[in-house]
């Protein structure tokens, strides 16, 4: 059992993310992260899914997943070298002038930009890998995280390999 | 111009449609007054469920697309059992509902319930259809859907106003379909047919396990001939009756829970597993580790999702089951000879037929084999769920495809009857029996009325024993006879029969059974027979759930 990131190509049509979630809770699958938007075709978009799975789940899934009429292309990227990324929002609390530039220092360490600044909070944006964001959640609770948000993470092979059409 | 209403109606009719089964209601209203002129025959049933099963019914003796209708809300939930019960046994049928005005969707007006949402998991695929312009692709998408690669039913969501929008210009009909996301595979790779024959080429003990998909792909002529030249036992699934011929001599009947012994022997002892169409249900396969667990396994199906998906096979062909079987047979060299197995199958044959006491007393199993002798392989036989479904299974001779007609999947109590419906429209040439369990016939009872009014020719025989047979059996053997909640009063059916000016018979004794049947078969119209069997009859053998194939109880090896 290990996360899988599978790359969905799905018609950019009504309901077809509640097609893809569905079949997913229906077969006893949980979602670890999602992220959907569309892409370099016009009437497509590509879903990316992060689920937990053995190979053989993992494998009734995607075949379940090409059934789906709007599905285009499902693949699992878990096994090729690939790119990923989330993207976070993280509002940190930040009243004392000790705190602000512990965070502001913290922040250029993980490449996070500072997106917002208020009185007594700010808002860091940092993208990259889950487990460098976790890093920096991490880092700043002792400040007090009030919200934090997360985009689901995106994939892509490297190289000129892609996820397209023609299933 | 033309409305939406008739670009469905015509539509319909361009698929090939002749005959649908519905019941209106107020967005479908501009539908019904299309409807009303239309060369279509409309079969107006008495509850939606009906209407469902009906198209089922039809689609499976037809082996064409099946159409129902209903109206928004209730009506459309109606149908959902209907529909999950053709979802399960890959039928193909288009299913038509009416839906609230586009401006009133979401809004939780008068009769409105998210039908697309609620189906989604029991349809193939479904449709939301926002302008009426879209209609006539919708309309042959839904088709091609249906009935291409593993069948199955479509539904087609219409609100109102897009049954009364009209269209300026008729889009053209698309020559063919071509949905990108959709590409089922027909023919199997060649590889893998090759290593499909060399495994044949060294089994010694290899069996055949046919299943619905070769009912489905047309496919029993190739079936007949790969088990002939290979001289090759063939077991067949519930849903795969007919598919083999009941009486040939290769014929082991029906495997799993309620199968033979000897289909369960051989699929237990057998050194090749030739699994063609089928899906390793839970009832087939009783516990799976020690289902077939000497075998090697050949696997063609056309859904690649089914493979590997319950269990592990050596040999997977994707494909259309009657294209890979043609090209099997067209690359076999070899004429089998497996004499020592075929010699131990006899044995088994002989040793452990399927058998029932015969004692003189009103037993189910005589009087399916009574009906079986009397239409010697005409007619069409329908079934509920239950004892009589397996019964009938096991002591009824199937020699046909689509002669058998039954729930199996989802296991639907009440499709019986709305199904033989269907089925008479299918073919109007053969006789159609309904088999039925004295619950399961009330759970469509109302049916009556449809087969009156239109004087459907099904002959209903109920096997009335008084109890929800199936469960009360579980009760017994595994609940230590607490029959709770499993009795059922007794009706008298000829009576509801006749309220709705069908004639029947009771039948209480075992000497009326053969001409009971005649006077059915030989009466015109629909006809009712109450058979008041021996109340505590079981089905047997049966694989007790969890148990391996080979463990069964009830039969001669126990
Ligand atoms: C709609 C539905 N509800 C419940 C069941 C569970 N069930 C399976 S068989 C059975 C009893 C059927 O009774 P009857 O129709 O009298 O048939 P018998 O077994 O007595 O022949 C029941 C309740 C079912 N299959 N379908
Ligand atoms: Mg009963």
């Amino acid at each position: 059992m290990k996360p899988h990131t599978l790359s969905i190509l799905v018609e950019n049509r009504a309901g077809v993310l509640s097609r893809v979630t569905g079949l997913f809770s229906r077969r006893g699958f949980n979602i670890e992260s999602l992220a959907v938007g569309t892409c370099e075709e016009p009437e497509m978009s590509r879903i990316t899914i992060v689920c937990i799975g053995d190979d053989a789940q993992i494998e009734q899934v995607m075949k379940q997943l090409n059934k789906l009429i709007d599905v285009i292309k499902v693949s699992d990227l878990t096994d090729n070298e690939r790119v990923e990324r989330e993207l976070a929002m993280i509002k940190v609390t930040a009243d004392s002038g000790g705190s602000r530039s512990e965070i502001m220092q913290i922040a250029q360490i993980f490449r996070a930009q500072v997106v917002d600044m208020g009185t007594k909070t700010l808002v860091l944006q940092i993208a990259g890998n889950t487990k460098k964001i976790d890093a920096l959640e991490t880092l700043l609770r002792q400040y007090g995280v009030k919200e934090l948000v997360r985009t689901g993470k995106i994939g892509m092979l490297r190289g000129s390999k892609t996820v397209k059409s023609g299933k | 111009m033309k409305t939406g209403a008739k670009l469905l109606i015509e539509g319909l009719q361009r698929e090939g449609v002749e005959t649908i089964f519905g019941y209106p209601g107020g967005v479908v209203l501009p539908i019904y007054d299309d409807l009303y002129d239309s060369p279509l025959r409309h079969i107006l049933v008495r509850h939606e469920q009906a209407a469902a099963h009906a198209a089922d019914g039809y689609a499976r003796a037809s082996g064409r697309v099946g159409v129902c209708l209903a109206t928004s809300g209730p009506g459309a939930c109606n149908l959902v059992t209907g529909i999950a019960t053709a979802y399960m046994d890959s039928i193909p049928i288009v299913a038509i509902t009416g839906q609230v005005p586009t401006s009133l969707l979401g809004n939780d007006a008068f009769q409105e319930s998210d039908i697309t949402g609620i189906t989604m998991p029991v349809t193939k695929h479904n449709y939301l259809v926002k302008k009426a312009v879209d209609l006539p692709r919708i309309i042959q998408e839904a088709f091609y859907i249906a009935g291409t690669g593993r069948p199955g039913p479509v539904l087609i969501d219409i609100p109102k106003d897009v049954s009364t929008g009209t269209v300026e210009i008729e889009p053209a009909r698309m020559e063919t379909v071509l949905l990108r996301g959709y590409q089922p595979t027909y023919k199997g790779h060649q590889r893998q047919i090759d290593r499909a024959i060399e495994l044949i080429m060294l089994a010694e003990r290899p069996l055949i396990y046919a299943g619905g998909g070769v009912v489905l792909s047309n496919a029993s002529g190739e079936l007949v001939r790969l088990a002939e030249q290979l001289v090759v036992p063939v077991t067949t699934t519930l849903m795969g009756l007919g598919a083999f011929p009941g009486d040939h001599p290769l014929n082991l009947g029906m495997l799993g829970m309620h199968g033979t012994e000897y289909a369960n022997f051989a699929v237990t002892e057998c050194d090749l597993l030739i699994a063609i169409g089928v899906r390793f249900d839970d009832r087939v396969t009783g516990k799976l580790d020690t289902f077939a667990p000497h075998a090697k396994i050949i696997h063609i199906d056309i859904d690649p999702a089914e493979i590997g998906k319950n269990k592990q096979v050596d040999v997977p062909i994707v494909g259309d089951v009657q294209n890979i079987l043609g090209e099997i047979l067209h690359k076999l060299q070899k004429t089998g000879y497996y004499q020592n197995w075929l010699e131990k199958i006899k044995g088994w044959k002989k040793k452990h037929p399927l058998r029932y006491k015969d004692d003189g007393k009103l037993r189910p199993q005589y009087i399916i084999q009574q009906l079986s002798s009397l239409l010697e392989g005409e007619g069409i036989i329908v079934s509920e769920v239950g004892q009589n479904q397996m019964w009938t299974a096991q002591y009824f001779c199937f020699r046909k495809p689509r002669t058998w007609i039954t729930s199996g999947g989802l296991g639907t109590m009440g499709y019986g009857l709305p199904a033989s419906m269907g089925v008479h429209y299918a073919r109007p040439d053969q006789p159609v029996f309904d088999i039925a369990g004295d619950g399961s016939i009330q759970m469509n009872i109302q049916e009556f009325g449809t087969i009156a009014q239109y004087q459907i020719p099904v002959k209903v025989a109920i096997l009335n024993n008084q109890y929800l047979g199936m469960v009360r059996q579980w009760q017994e053997l595994f609940y230590d006879r607490r029959y709770s909640f499993t009795e059922l009063p007794p009706v008298d059916f000829v009576k509801i029969a006749g309220a709705y000016g069908i004639d029947g018979i009771k039948v209480e004794s075992r000497d009326q059974v053969s001409s009971a049947l005649k006077t059915a078969l030989n009466t015109p119209g629909p006809f009712v027979l109450d058979f008041r069997i021996e109340r505590e009859e079981n089905v047997y053998p049966i694989v007790p759930p969890g148990a391996a194939n080979n463990e069964m109880i009830g039969g001669n090896s126990s």
